[in-house]
């Protein structure tokens, strides 16, 4: 046991670790960066980054020589955003369309049309989105209700999607739609790519509880998409949806903040009945349970990259990271705040401790249990894909769509 | 990244796995639990010719040199069987505390006893109530000779020799050896939550002892609790997934309302909580084993984090499994106590929660003031 690379590795990681400490700026760890929406700077900042990383190699590390990758395999992946995570690298506006959508094509789309996407994509020339979510369909993905009709060599699509990070920025997007309501709801589903700027789509930022706005809703009216741009069969876009989804994010430990050290940090500055807060025993309680969550998550980590490094793929146990995290970020964030007393309450950035991290966090953490995946999913997922227990019973898998109950909205 | 066991250590538990199906199954735990052995004697004679017992033992002092690895590996298959056998006691403490506080002659002559199963070993530390303190120990060795009581002492009616934590002369912290079969030394077994494990209050009244010549002081008492902590949270993440495996397989078979009670998220995710910890769990222990057989400057740290997840998982595993089960599963016929119980055995000796997350913190402290 030990947590050395092989030599293969070793030199992989040496040439990422040089490549960024000669581009990037390390990460302090004194005030976290914070994720606000993207601006037209941060935008700028984003696509030269990727450019950068692209020409040097490190993007798409996984992928195919022939679309500018390395064809390697997925622990180099892995160990590129180890390092890069020590450095504060632009981010947040490709992770969606290399992570999911142009994998996606790479599976359904003809030579040509990867031809002309994936080298603009992985060069951040071209940015995409994932059109999936509904008002009506959530984690019932498949109860989705946006309408595509044949016509001619075209599809007309019509309905509202929702949740879709960086809509506004892209230039295309992914999107899957019913084509046939007659049917039960997985088989009447197709899946298709189009232009973000066609004719009839309208984008409206969300504004969040948080305060931010890093999702859209986006509105189709009468929007023109050829047939061409189809990818898999009329009728099969739950099988392609499924290839979207599978292309789960692997864990990498991104650090949320604030964790369990700046809760100790936090603990031992504070003062309370005349001690530091940290002498409470409550409170080393807590500390020790979340600290001991987190090595637990590290080491998982650990665990799930010697199973790639041995040639492995990573399955649904790894629902586990966002699982933990998420809750934990949220429970740290209000217990913070408890320590503060009624000082927890303010936010001003002249009073506030730690740029009023805590607070901040206590009010963006819910996203973190419902996006990419809702704590009852992964829930579900551990208990079907790992321990093997029985699906859902679903009452509206084998009827007609158009007859499936809805609720009174 | 090589964090994993080899694969020879993997060969090694599959055929702990099997070996320990077959020789620790629930009838051969019920009979210690309900009072016709007082351990599975056929069991440890098993585990002695295997070379278990000196696992971690080097071979200069008869063991089987398989490392400290090779130790968790077995730890996790024992606790997997709730094996009803004194291998905590004698492997993790009493052989450990020869190795690390022992002279070269004190390991030459006691190790390969304990290795060969003929000896059985046991570690006295507390004395009554309390968490593992220095100033609990009250406990005193004048001219040789050991007097003070120490209860509860795991293993300790079953045990020949005992390494017991007391004061020398001028108060320092030590570590004797005693016979427990010698005069002076009176043992009454003890009921416990546990009873598929035995306990005993030792009383010394001026016993001949042997003082371990090696290191001596608290500190060394804290390094043997953390080296076994390592050891039992292998034994609790064992005991954890044999729970969850029960709780599952019983939520597949038991139907209710028309469907199997594990098509209930209820229940689902009642279980997926509970494969969770117990995964966090694994990884600490893993890095823990990591610590031990490297022997790394992190060992303190990581025995806490491990023994702290480890607690927190057998416990939700094994609560969880018999609710799981409903009402079949608080009937005594039933095996989901006996994980129930040794869950609450293996949370309360060497330190509970409590003390270990508070140590956690200090250690935390100390890393970050270091």
């Amino acid at each position: 046991m030990d947590f050395n690379d092989t030599p293969e590795e070793a030199k992989f990681r040496a040439e990422a670790r040089a490549f960024l400490a000669a581009n990037a700026e390390p990460k302090g760890r004194a005030r976290p960066v914070l994720r606000g929406g993207l601006d037209v700077e941060a935008v700028k900042r984003c696509k030269s980054w990727q450019a950068k990383k692209a020409d040097a190699g490190f993007a798409g590390i996984t992928w195919p020589k022939r679309f500018g990758g390395r064809e390697a395999s997925a622990i180099f992946h892995v160990i590129y955003l180890q390092e890069e995570d020590n450095y504060a690298v632009p981010r947040g506006l490709f992770e969606i369309g290399l992570g999911m959508c142009i994998p996606t094509m790479m599976a359904y789309a003809d030579g040509e049309q990867l031809d002309r996407y994936v080298r603009p994509a992985l060069r951040g020339e071209e940015v995409w989105c994932q059109l999936f979510s509904e008002p009506a369909g959530g984690s019932d993905l498949a109860a989705l209700r946006t309408r595509a009709e044949r016509d001619g060599d075209d599809w007309i699509i019509n309905g509202q999607k929702i949740w879709t990070s960086g809509a506004h920025l892209s230039d295309f997007g992914i999107i899957v739609v019913r084509t046939d309501p007659n049917v039960p709801k997985h088989e009447g589903l197709t899946f298709f790519f189009l232009d973000m700027k066609s004719p009839g789509i309208e984008i409206r930022p969300i504004h969040q509880m948080s305060g931010a706005s890093h999702f859209n809703e986006v509105f189709f009216t009468d929007v023109r998409v050829p047939d061409a741009q189809r990818l898999g069969a009329v009728g099969q876009g739950w099988k392609v949806s499924l290839t979207t989804l599978m292309n789960e994010r692997l864990a990498v430990g991104e650090v949320h903040r604030p964790d369990v050290e700046d809760l100790v940090e936090l603990a031992r500055s504070l003062v309370v009945d005349g001690a530091s807060a940290i002498r409470n025993a409550a409170v080393r309680e807590r500390i020790a349970e979340w600290y001991a969550r987190t090595q637990g998550l590290t080491f998982t980590r650990f665990r799930t990259m010697t199973a790639l490094s041995r040639g492995q793929t990573p399955g649904p146990e790894n629902s586990i990271h966002k699982l933990v995290n998420a809750s934990k970020l949220q429970d740290i964030a209000s217990y913070g705040l408890d320590l503060m007393g009624a000082a927890g309450l303010v936010m001003d950035d002249d009073l506030a401790l730690y740029y009023a991290m805590f607070q901040q966090a206590l009010l963006s953490s819910p996203s973190g249990r419902i996006a990419g995946g809702s704590d009852e999913i992964l829930r579900n997922i551990i208990a079907e894909r790992v321990l093997g227990l029985p699906a859902d019973i679903r009452v509206d898998k084998n009827k007609p769509f158009n007859q499936v109950p809805t609720g009174p909205r | 990244m090589n964090f994993d066991f080899s694969d020879e250590l993997k060969q090694l538990r599959d055929l702990a796995r099997r070996f320990l199906a077959e020789h620790s199954s629930p009838s051969v735990v019920r009979s210690v639990l309900e009072g016709r052995d007082t351990y599975a004697a056929d069991l440890w004679r098993a585990m002695a010719e295997m070379g278990w017992l000196g696992a971690a033992i080097p071979e200069q002092y008869g063991g089987a040199g398989l490392g400290y690895e090779g130790l968790c590996v077995l730890a996790e298959e024992i606790g997997r069987a709730l094996a009803p056998v004194p291998f905590a006691s004698s492997a993790y403490l009493a052989s450990e505390a020869i190795l690390l506080a022992g002279s070269e002659t004190q390991k030459g002559r006691l190790l390969p006893m304990f290795a060969d199963g003929s000896t059985i070993g046991c570690f006295a530390l507390a004395e009554g109530s309390g968490n593992p303190h220095s100033g609990a120990v009250h406990a005193r060795c004048v001219g040789g000779r050991l007097t003070g009581s120490k209860w509860p002492v795991t293993d300790g009616s079953i045990a020949d020799l005992a390494v017991v934590v007391a004061r020398d002369e001028a108060g320092e912290i030590a570590l004797y050896v005693a016979d427990l079969t010698a005069s002076n030394v009176s043992r009454r077994s003890l009921s416990t939550v546990d009873p598929s494990r035995d306990h005993a209050r030792i009383d010394f009244a001026g016993a001949d002892v042997e003082r371990l010549s090696g290191e001596a002081g608290w500190p060394m008492v804290l390094r043997l609790l953390e080296r076994a902590a390592v050891l039992m949270a292998f034994e609790q993440v064992g005991g954890a997934d044999a729970s969850l495996e029960m709780a599952r397989n019983y939520a597949l078979e038991r139907y209710a309302f028309g469907r199997p009670i594990g098509s209930f998220q209820a229940i689902k995710h009642k279980l997926a909580d509970v494969y969770v910890a117990t995964e966090l769990a694994r990884s600490n222990a893993f890095y823990g084993a990591w610590a031990l057989s490297a022997d790394a400057a992190e060992l303190s740290l990581a025995a806490a984090t491990a023994r702290v997840s480890a607690i927190e998982a057998f416990h939700l595993a094994s609560k969880e499994n018999i609710q799981t089960h409903g009402g079949i599963g608080f009937t005594w016929d039933t095996d989901c106590h006996l994980y129930y119980r040794r869950s609450k055995q293996l949370a309360l000796t060497l330190g509970s929660a409590p003390w270990w997350k508070d140590r956690l913190v200090q250690l935390l402290e100390m890393r970050n003031a270091g």
